[in-house]
């Protein structure tokens, strides 16, 4: 398969007694929405962790576009374009909006960051940046501060700041936490839309999104993939409905 | 309340405008003084990069100014009696020239705040404040202990070093000099902060996921921060021991890099310009509390404890009610 | 060197080190339970021994001279505590710096203003001096048997404390979960002040005991401060037990270095030279077992991720 972006072998990872990760193996294909459900504590922000460096695993692999990544730190894959969002904002709160999509664009351009030319000279870069902006329609608020941004705002800066790697992958930590409704669709739309652009890993709660979104879905349980297909074949799942998603259908 | 540009402006033109004065009017110990604020100023604006900029709160960064201090005491006074410091393999002789004082002093406290910063950032928060701390405390038994440069005496160098086309004895021009150094090492810190690179010291110095995030090695910008940091408090060392003409261990001393912390904070953390009013506050404050009280520090410590307390702008926050230079 | 020496040095090595623990203990415990760096530890140390060697010039006491000290430190933290440190809790390491040494330059210069600026003396009580003939035949001085003694008695007491006492489990407590204690119905500020006077009585007790093998003076407080630094950044910040462990290592790795060092390089170096150089180096050893701590284990030998 030449099209898997982003895969992970026999990923396990415990602590102490807790397996939080046993033997995981799953890929991200170019194009593609692949959605990772499960209820709260089956291992879906350490496995997050793990793909993108954060947290080690005792056991197996992770590769990106083909390349072991497995002992590369955190920034090392983001430099190879594995660009990730968070659940809790790391949002500086003190900086404007465009400050934190021109780093990125700054430092996806040339990781070693100049020391003397003040960062707001690089045009072109201001330029990409604006872009991005655009893209995820920030642009209005370009030069406020973090700190009196709503939080659907910073749900989409967060993305804007992913996008500015040029991702070869995307992982997203629950993009619809805490949004309303309109805040959710709008986030639905904006990754229906990358998805050409990136595929993008996305755990996620909001059954709503998910079903609307992903190409293929994955059910993490007790750190265990229990049951991966399409959106049809994980709704009619036994196991899946028994386990998790129960009175949600 | 004034804007952070106008108050710069006026600090750096009231430094000017009372060493004029006392260049008029005769006033030799007023222009020593005022060389004396300049040089601390600039021990501040390093340390500065590496607290305000970077948030590595060193308690450590008498070692750099330390070693800048030694790098001029013992080149100059290998230079004095003539007796080249090293002769195999190759030989190297001491010298009274600044230019090269200050390179060593550069070179040397850059070396030390790489070996310094590369263990003290393999840990964080208050690991770090005593670690570097401990570190300076080495460096000071080092120098008390090491016979060969006075141990606990310290050298003394009889005439100051030369700046090619300056008579540095002359207080205005040794204050020049100074105060050029000054200018540059202000420069040096507003390009920093301005750079792609003080963007991401900055984002890290809030979150340090975020700067991971986007590629950046965070221990590396921290590391980095901290070398630029530790040399140019190296700098301030040497011509600090070039206008006392005279290095001991105190320049290493935990008191040395308290004060220095000091500066920063009571001009106002991570604003250019709050080491050199720190240090101006400082400076007027000794010489004015000192003729009053043999116990002057009592005062310092007092006012310490309010700005900490009630202040956390420091000076050119008070003056500029918080505004920060980006607006 | 003999083996009597030899063993003489561990003994010394291992007094300054239980004396250390006494000074890092309140440091770790302080910063353990109320998250706070307090650089002004050391001047507690330093009011202990002056409020000792005062009693003592006035009454001819020791006993009095150890009870004022305690008292002395102790009433000196509680009251620094509820006036300065108690603001300090919620904020940054930074100001919790600054604060505490605007606290030392204070401290110093008041203790100057009072008893000047020439060093003080406490004499060893006549019931602990001259020495004990140890087993093997080490002659050595009563007064130091007695601080090793006493300082391993209070460490043995002060692990009681925090395993045992109920005081100790608020303790434990408020280091895992501060909102959990005060959920207990522990009055907080109670317990923050009274750990804070328990490390300040620890070091105002060992500056008294120290102060009469050395001099009693301004700015003693310090070179211990940031040696008790040292101390728990090898224990672990936090740990009593690292305190204990990172104490008794440096105090023998300063004592034994010093005489050691310069023995050892006497071999290959004339003996001027080797003194020389060995006592600058074993000046940096303890510097250098911190560095290989660290390299080794970056959150000390007993500390826990923060």
């Amino acid at each position: 398969m030449t099209d898997v972006i982003l895969r992970t072998e026999g990923m396990s990872k415990s602590f102490g007694a807790v397996m939080a990760s046993e033997d995981v193996s799953l890929d991200l294909r170019a194009g593609e929405i692949h959605a990772i459900i499960g209820p709260n504590g089956a291992g879906k922000s350490t496995l997050i962790g793990q793909i993108c460096g954060a947290i080690e695993p005792d056991r197996g692999r992770v590769v990106l576009n083909g390349a072991d990544v497995t002992e590369l730190p955190v920034h090392a894959r983001a430099q190879l374009g594995l660009a990730r969002t968070f659940q809790i904002s790391t949002l500086a709160m003190e900086d404007s909006v465009l400050e934190h999509v021109l780093l990125g664009v700054l430092s996806t351009d040339q990781p070693r960051l100049g020391l003397w030319r003040g960062a707001k000279s690089y045009r072109s870069a201001e330029d990409r940046a604006r872009t991005v902006l655009e893209r995820v329609g920030l642009s209005a608020v370009a030069s406020r501060r973090v700190a009196k941004l709503s939080h659907a705002q910073r749900r989409q800066l967060d993305v804007a700041i992913a996008l500015t790697l040029r991702p070869k992958a995307l992982v997203m930590d629950e993009p619809m936490a805490g949004l309303g409704t309109d805040g959710s669709r709008m986030m639905t739309e904006l990754l229906g839309r990358l998805r050409q652009e990136a595929p993008i890993l996305l755990v996620e709660h909001d059954m709503d999104a998910v079903f609307a979104l992903a190409d293929r879905i994955s059910v993490l349980v007790y750190g265990k993939i229990i049951a991966s297909g399409s959106v049809d074949q994980i709704r009619s799942n036994a196991d899946v409905r028994e386990a998790y998603l129960g009175d949600l259908l | 309340m004034i804007s952070e540009k106008l108050l710069n402006g006026a600090l750096i033109a009231g430094l000017l405008l009372v060493v004029l004065h006392a260049h008029l009017t005769d006033a030799p110990f007023t222009i020593t003084l005022a060389t004396k604020v300049a040089i601390l100023a600039v021990a501040g604006v390093g340390l500065n990069i590496a607290l305000g900029l970077g948030g590595l709160v060193s308690l450590g960064h008498a070692a750099f100014f330390g070693i800048g201090g030694y790098a001029m005491g013992i080149l100059a006074s290998h230079a004095q009696s003539y007796v080249p410091l090293m002769q195999s393999p190759v030989l190297i002789e001491g010298t009274k020239s600044m230019p090269v004082i200050w390179l060593v002093a550069l070179l040397a406290s850059a070396l030390a705040a790489l070996l310094i910063g590369a263990l003290s950032l393999r840990t964080s928060g208050v690991y770090f404040i005593m670690i570097t701390l401990a570190f300076a405390q080495m460096f000071y038994y080092f120098a008390i202990s090491w016979p060969a440069y006075g141990g606990e005496d310290g050298l003394s160098i009889y005439v100051r070093n030369g700046f090619p086309g300056l008579n540095t004895l002359d207080p205005i021009q040794y204050f020049l000099v100074c105060f050029g150094v000054l200018v540059l090492a202000l420069l040096v810190s507003f390009r920093l902060r301005t750079s792609p690179f003080g963007l991401a010291l900055n984002a890290a110095r809030q979150s340090t996921a975020r700067v991971q995030a986007i590629g950046q090695n965070p221990f590396r910008l921290r590391l980095t921060a901290f070398v630029i940091s530790g040399a140019i408090t190296g700098l301030a060392g040497a011509l600090f021991a070039d206008l006392n003409r005279f290095v001991s261990p105190t320049m290493f001393s935990w008191q040395t890099s308290g004060e220095i912390m000091v500066f920063v904070i009571l001009g106002g953390v991570g604003r250019v310009m709050g080491p050199l009013a720190g240090a101006a506050l400082f400076i007027l404050l000794e010489h004015l509390l000192g003729g009053v009280s043999d116990y002057w520090h009592i005062y310092l410590g007092a006012l310490l404890l309010g700005v900490v307390l009630f202040a956390r702008g420091g000076l050119v926050g008070v003056l500029t009610e918080g505004r920060s230079g980006d607006d | 060197m003999t083996l009597l020496l030899f063993l003489e040095q561990v003994l010394n090595g291992l007094q300054s080190g239980v004396m250390l623990f006494l000074t890092a203990a309140g440091l770790t415990l302080v910063f353990g339970v109320m998250g706070l760096i307090n650089l002004a530890h050391g001047s507690l140390y330093m009011i202990g021994a002056f409020a000792a060697a005062a009693i003592a010039a006035a009454t001819g006491s020791f006993t009095l001279a150890i009870i004022a000290a305690l008292t002395a430190a102790a009433a000196a933290g509680a009251l620094v505590e509820m006036v300065v440190i108690r603001r300090l809790y919620t904020r940054d390491h930074l100001d919790q710096v600054l604060a505490t040494f605007a606290l030392i330059l204070i401290f110093s210069e008041a203790t100057r203003w009072v008893f000047g600026s020439f060093p003080l003396y406490l004499d060893i009580p006549d019931a602990l001096s001259g020495s004990v003939r140890l087993p093997g035949g080490i002659e050595y001085p009563r007064y130091r048997l007695a601080l090793i003694a006493v300082g391993l008695t209070l460490a043995a007491g002060l692990f009681f404390l925090i395993s045992r006492t109920r005081l100790g489990i608020q303790i434990r407590a408020g280091e895992s979960d501060r909102e959990m204690i005060a959920a207990l119905g522990v009055n907080i500020s109670k317990l923050y002040t009274l750990v804070f006077a328990l490390g300040a009585a620890l070091a105002g007790f060992a500056g008294a005991l120290v102060g009469a093998i050395q001099s009693v003076q301004v700015g003693m407080g310090e070179p211990v401060l940031i040696l008790a630094f040292v101390v728990i950044v090898i224990g672990g910040i936090g740990s009593i037990k690292g305190a204990l462990v990172g104490a008794v290592l440096v105090g023998l790795t300063d004592t034994l270095g010093g005489v050691l060092l310069p023995e050892a390089l006497r071999l290959f170096m004339a003996p001027s030279d080797a003194a020389a150089v060995g006592s600058a180096l074993a000046s940096m050893l303890i510097y250098l077992l911190m560095a290989v701590v660290l390299i080794w284990r970056p959150h000390g030998l007993y500390g826990m991720r923060a």
